[in-house]
C-alpha cells in the first residue's frame, strides 16, 4: 500500500473490505490481528488456515454474529458494523448445514423469501429454480433428516442462494463429505458461483480445496493473513515458511546466507553444503534462513541443471512406488525427510535404498525464506 | 432346496434358535420380575381396588340380606314381608354390631339417617309382629317413602351412585337422576377449578421456565452449572419446608407484606391476602413445580445448536421471527413434556394447597383426602379419584392427538 490514493481507489471499488480489523473474545488475546482484505465483486476468495487461526471468526464478523473489537468492515462501500445480521443480505452456508429440521426442504428454501415478503407464486418459482440449480428438484417435500450429507449440503447451498444474495459465505461446507462427493461439490460450487457472479468467501482447512476452487487464497495463521495470492502464486512463490509448509508438500533445509546477488543468493547449509536460492525474506549476508524446495522440482539429472549450479550429496532411504509417481525419501544435509517426486516415465530412474546421488535444482525453484 | 436346515448336532435350526432365545428371554424376565411384582403390588392393584371401590359398596347388602333379597324380588312398595325382613335384619345387625355400617351407607345418599339405624337397632331385640307397627313405634321416620327409595338403591352393591355424587347428581325416590340442590353442588365446580388452577400454574411455570432453561442451555459451563444447582436446590429441600417458607413470606403479617408496608406501597390496613386463597396456591405450586418445567425444556434446548438461529438471521429473519419460526417450534417437545408433567402433577397436588390454599385454594385432591380421612366415604373418594384419572387420561390422549406422544422429551 505504497500509494494512498491507489489504496483508496481500490477500497472504493472493492465489494467487501476489512480495514485494520481486530477481534478479541476475552480482552486478553487477539484472535484476529490487524486484518486488511478487500474483495472485488464476483471474486471467489478462500480463507485457508489451521484450526483456531480465526477463519470462522472473520466470517462471523462479516455475517454480523460477532462484532469487530477494532477496525471497520465495509460492504459495498458502507460500514456494516452497525447493520444487524438480517439486514446484511449475505447468504451463508454453515459447516453443519443448519437446515431447519422441522421444515421440509421447500419450506427451508421458502423461509428467506417469506421473511422478505414475497408472494406465493414468486416464492414457488424461485424455490423450483434454486432446487433445479443444485439438481435436487425431486426432494422438495423431504425433511433434512431424510437426506444424505451431500444432499443436505446442496440444499444448504440452494437456501443460501435462493434469495439472490450478492455475497455468500461458506464455512467448511464440505468438511463432512467423502472424497468423491467433495470433489464433485467443489466443482458445483465454483460453477454456480461463477455462473451467478456471486462474490464468495469460502473457509476451509483443506489446501487442495483452496487451490482448486479459488480466485485468490488468504492463508491464515495465528490471526494474521500470511499470504494473499492466486493459487499458482501461493504454491510456487510462498512468501514465508509457514505458507511454504502449509501449502502442498515441501522440503526445507536450514542455513545462513553466504552471498547476495541480484535476484539470487547462495545459502550455506548447516552441514557446509552450498545451494542457489531466490532471496524472499532475506536481505543481507549472514542472516539465518530456511530454504524451501518443492519435491517435484528437485533434479537428479545433472545435465538439466544450469552450468555452475550447486549440487548436494544425497543418500536414498526409501523408494515408494505410487503408480503415477515415484516418491523417494532421501537424507540431505542432515534432513532425513527430504522427499522427491518423479513422474513414472519410461526412462525414470528407480533408486535403490542406500544409493548415493547428486541432487540440484533451478535457482528460481528454491526460495530462501524466514528462519 | 426345501431341505430343513439343521445345526451341527442335527437339530432343526429354527428349534435351536428358539431354544437359545427362550433362555435369554427367561433370564430377562427374571431380571425384571422384581420390578414387575413391585409395580403390580403397589400400582396396578391399588388402582384396580380403587376403581372397584368407586362402583362397589356392600355396606348395606352384606349386612341386610333379607331386605336386600326382598328388594331384588319385589319392585313395588313395602309390604308386610318387607317390614319383617327389615326388622329381622336390624335384629341381626344389632347382635353383629353392624348397624353403624348400614346406617353410614344409607346416610351417604340421605343424610341424617345413620342415627335412625343405630337407635332402632338398639331396640330391635324386642321387635315382634306386626313389624311395621313395631318399627314405627321405634321411629316414625321408617314410613318415609324417600328412605325406602334410597334403601332400594343402596341394596345393590354395584352402583354408579358414587360417580353420580361425584358429579353433583343424585337419584330421587323413583330413581331418576337429578342435580343435587344448589348449595350442595361442590365437586363439578371443584374439578373445573382444579383444572383451571393447574392450567394457570402450568402457564406461569412455562413463562418463568422458558428463559431460565434457555439461559441454562446457552450460558458458559461455569455459570450454567451454578444456575443448574439453583434450579435443583428445591428438589433437595423438603416439600414441607418449601411450602412453609412460602407461608412465612406470604402471610398478611409476613415478610412481603411487611416490606411493602415499610416501603409505603400499601397502608397498614391494606395488607394483601396472598395466602389461604388461590393466589397462595398458585404462587407456591408454581415455585414447587418449576423444576419439572425447566428440566425437560433445558434438555431440548441443549440439543439445538446456535447455528439454526444464526442461519435464520443470515437468511433475513428478525430476531422475533427467528424465535417464533425457528427456535420455538424446535422447543415444542420440551414445552409439551414440561406442560404435561406440571399439569398432571398440579391436578393431583395435595400438600401445598392444603397448607397455603385456605378455603378457596383447595383442589380436588384435598376433597378426596377429606373423604378418605374425615368423612370416611371411601367409595366417593374412589369415584372422585377415578374421574380425575379419567380426565388426565383424556388429556394425555388429546396431547397425543395434537402433538404426538413421541414428540415428548422428558430429559
Ligand atoms: N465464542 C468464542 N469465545 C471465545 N473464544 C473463541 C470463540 N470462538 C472462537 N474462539 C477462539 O478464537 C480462535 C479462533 O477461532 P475460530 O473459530 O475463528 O477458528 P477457525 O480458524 O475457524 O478454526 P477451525 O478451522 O477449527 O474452524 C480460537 O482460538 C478459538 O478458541
Ligand atoms: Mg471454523
Amino acid at each position: 500500500m505504497g500509494n494512498p490514493d491507489l489504496a483508496a481507489a481500490q477500497k472504493a471499488e472493492a465489494f467487501v473490505v476489512f480495514d485494520r480489523v481486530q477481534k478479541s473474545y476475552d480482552g486478553e488475546t487477539l484472535v484476529v490481528k490487524d486484518l486488511n482484505l478487500s474483495l472485488p465483486k464476483g471474486e471467489f476468495l478462500t480463507m485457508l488456515g489451521p484450526s483456531g487461526s480465526g477463519k470462522t471468526t472473520c466470517l462471523m464478523m462479516l455475517a454480523g454474529f460477532e462484532t469487530a473489537t477494532h477496525g471497520e468492515i465495509l460492504l459495498d462501500g458502507r460500514p456494516i458494523n452497525n447493520i444487524p445480521p438480517h439486514k446484511r443480505g449475505i447468504g451463508m452456508v454453515f459447516q453443519n448445514y443448519a437446515l431447519f429440521p422441522h421444515m421440509t426442504v421447500a419450506e427451508n428454501l421458502s423461509f428467506p423469501l417469506e421473511v422478505r415478503g414475497l408472494g406465493r407464486a414468486a416464492r414457488e418459482e424461485k424455490i423450483t429454480r434454486a432446487l433445479d440449480m443444485v439438481k435436487m428438484g425431486a426432494f422438495a417435500n423431504r425433511r433434512p433428516a431424510q437426506l444424505s450429507g451431500g444432499q443436505q449440503q446442496r440444499i444448504a447451498l440452494a437456501r443460501a442462494l435462493v434469495f439472490q444474495p450478492e455475497l455468500v459465505l461458506m464455512d467448511e461446507p464440505l468438511g463432512a463429505l467423502d472424497k468423491q462427493l467433495r470433489e464433485h461439490m467443489q466443482f458445483e460450487i465454483t460453477r454456480l458461483a461463477h455462473d451467478l457472479g456471486i462474490t464468495t468467501v469460502y473457509v476451509t482447512h483443506d489446501q487442495t480445496e483452496a487451490l482448486t476452487m479459488s480466485d485468490r487464497v488468504a492463508v491464515f495463521n495465528d490471526g494474521v493473513i500470511q499470504q494473499l495470492a492466486p493459487p499458482a502464486e501461493l504454491y510456487e512463490k510462498p512468501q514465508n515458511s509457514f505458507v511454504a509448509q502449509f501449502i502442498g508438500e515441501n522440503n526445507t533445509l536450514e542455513g545462513v546466507v553466504a552471498e547476495m546477488g541480484d535476484g539470487t543468493c547462495v545459502v550455506r547449509l548447516d552441514d557446509g553444503g552450498l545451494i542457489d536460492a531466490v532471496p524472499v525474506n532475506v536481505t543481507r549476508v549472514g542472516e539465518r534462513t530456511r530454504v524451501s524446495i518443492r519435491p517435484e522440482r528437485v533434479e537428479m539429472n545433472a545435465a538439466r541443471l544450469q552450468p555452475g549450479a550447486h549440487t548436494l550429496k544425497a543418500v536414498v532411504r526409501e523408494f515408494i512406488y505410487m503408480g503415477d509417481i515415484f516418491r523417494t525419501r532421501l537424507s540431505v544435509a542432515g534432513n532425513d525427510e527430504f522427499i522427491i517426486k518423479t513422474r513414472n516415465a519410461p526412462d525414470a530412474l528407480r533408486l535403490e535404498p542406500g544409493a548415493e546421488i547428486d541432487i540440484g535444482w533451478l535457482p528460481q525453484d528454491c526460495r530462501a525464506l524466514d528462519a | 432346496m426345501a431341505e430343513i436346515l439343521t445345526t451341527a448336532d442335527g437339530r432343526p435350526l429354527k428349534a435351536a434358535l428358539q431354544a437359545a432365545q427362550a433362555r435369554a428371554k427367561r433370564r430377562a424376565f427374571w431380571l425384571v420380575a422384581p420390578l414387575l411384582l413391585f409395580v403390580l403390588l403397589t400400582f396396578v392393584a391399588p388402582i384396580g381396588q380403587m376403581l372397584v371401590r368407586s362402583a362397589h359398596n356392600d355396606g348395606f347388602s352384606a349386612h341386610m340380606p333379607r331386605l336386600t333379597a326382598w328388594f331384588a324380588a319385589n319392585p313395588g312398595a313395602a309390604d308386610d314381608a318387607a317390614w319383617e325382613a327389615l326388622a329381622l335384619d336390624l335384629q341381626d345387625s344389632a347382635v353383629a354390631k353392624t348397624s353403624g355400617i348400614v346406617g353410614t351407607r344409607v346416610n351417604y345418599e340421605l343424610s341424617g339417617t345413620r342415627s335412625l339405624f343405630t337407635s332402632t337397632a338398639r331396640k330391635a331385640k324386642d321387635f315382634a309382629p306386626p313389624y311395621r307397627e313395631a318399627l314405627l313405634k321405634a321411629d316414625k321416620d321408617w314410613d318415609d317413602p324417600a328412605l325406602w327409595g334410597v334403601m332400594r338403591q343402596v341394596s345393590q352393591a354395584y352402583s354408579g351412585n358414587f360417580f353420580l355424587a361425584a358429579a353433583d347428581l343424585a337419584r330421587d325416590a323413583d330413581g331418576t337422576i337429578v342435580q343435587v340442590p344448589e348449595d350442595r353442588r361442590v365437586y363439578v365446580n371443584l374439578f373445573v377449578k382444579t383444572f383451571v388452577l393447574a392450567g394457570v400454574i402450568t402457564l406461569t411455570c412455562l413463562i418463568l421456565a422458558y428463559p431460565v432453561a434457555h439461559l441454562l442451555a446457552t450460558l458458559p459451563m461455569r455459570w450454567s452449572n451454578l444456575l443448574m444447582i439453583l434450579v435443583l436446590l428445591p428438589f433437595w429441600t423438603s416439600l414441607l419446608v418449601r411450602t412453609t417458607s412460602w407461608m412465612v413470606l406470604l402471610q398478611q403479617q409476613g415478610v412481603i407484606n411487611n416490606m411493602m408496608v415499610a416501603a409505603g406501597i400499601i397502608g397498614e390496613d391494606g395488607r394483601i391476602a396472598m395466602m389461604y386463597n388461590q393466589t397462595g396456591t398458585i404462587i407456591a405450586m408454581t415455585h414447587i413445580l418449576l423444576p419439572f418445567m425447566i428440566l425437560p425444556l433445558y434438555s431440548v434446548m441443549k440439543t439445538i445448536p446456535p447455528s439454526y438461529a444464526r442461519a435464520a438471521r443470515s437468511l433475513g429473519a428478525t430476531s422475533w421471527t427467528t424465535f417464533r419460526r425457528i427456535y420455538l417450534p424446535q422447543t415444542l417437545p420440551g414445552i409439551g413434556a414440561g406442560s404435561l408433567l406440571v399439569f398432571i402433577l398440579a391436578v393431583g397436588y395435595y400438600i401445598t394447597p392444603a397448607l397455603v390454599g385456605g378455603a378457596s385454594g383447595q383442589l380436588i385432591s384435598n376433597l378426596i383426602a377429606f373423604h378418605m380421612q374425615d368423612s370416611l366415604n371411601w367409595s366417593l373418594a374412589a369415584a372422585l379419584a377415578a374421574i380425575l384419572l379419567a380426565l388426565v387420561l383424556v388429556l394425555y390422549w388429546l396431547y397425543d392427538r395434537l402433538i404426538g406422544i413421541d414428540n415428548l422429551k422428558l430429559g
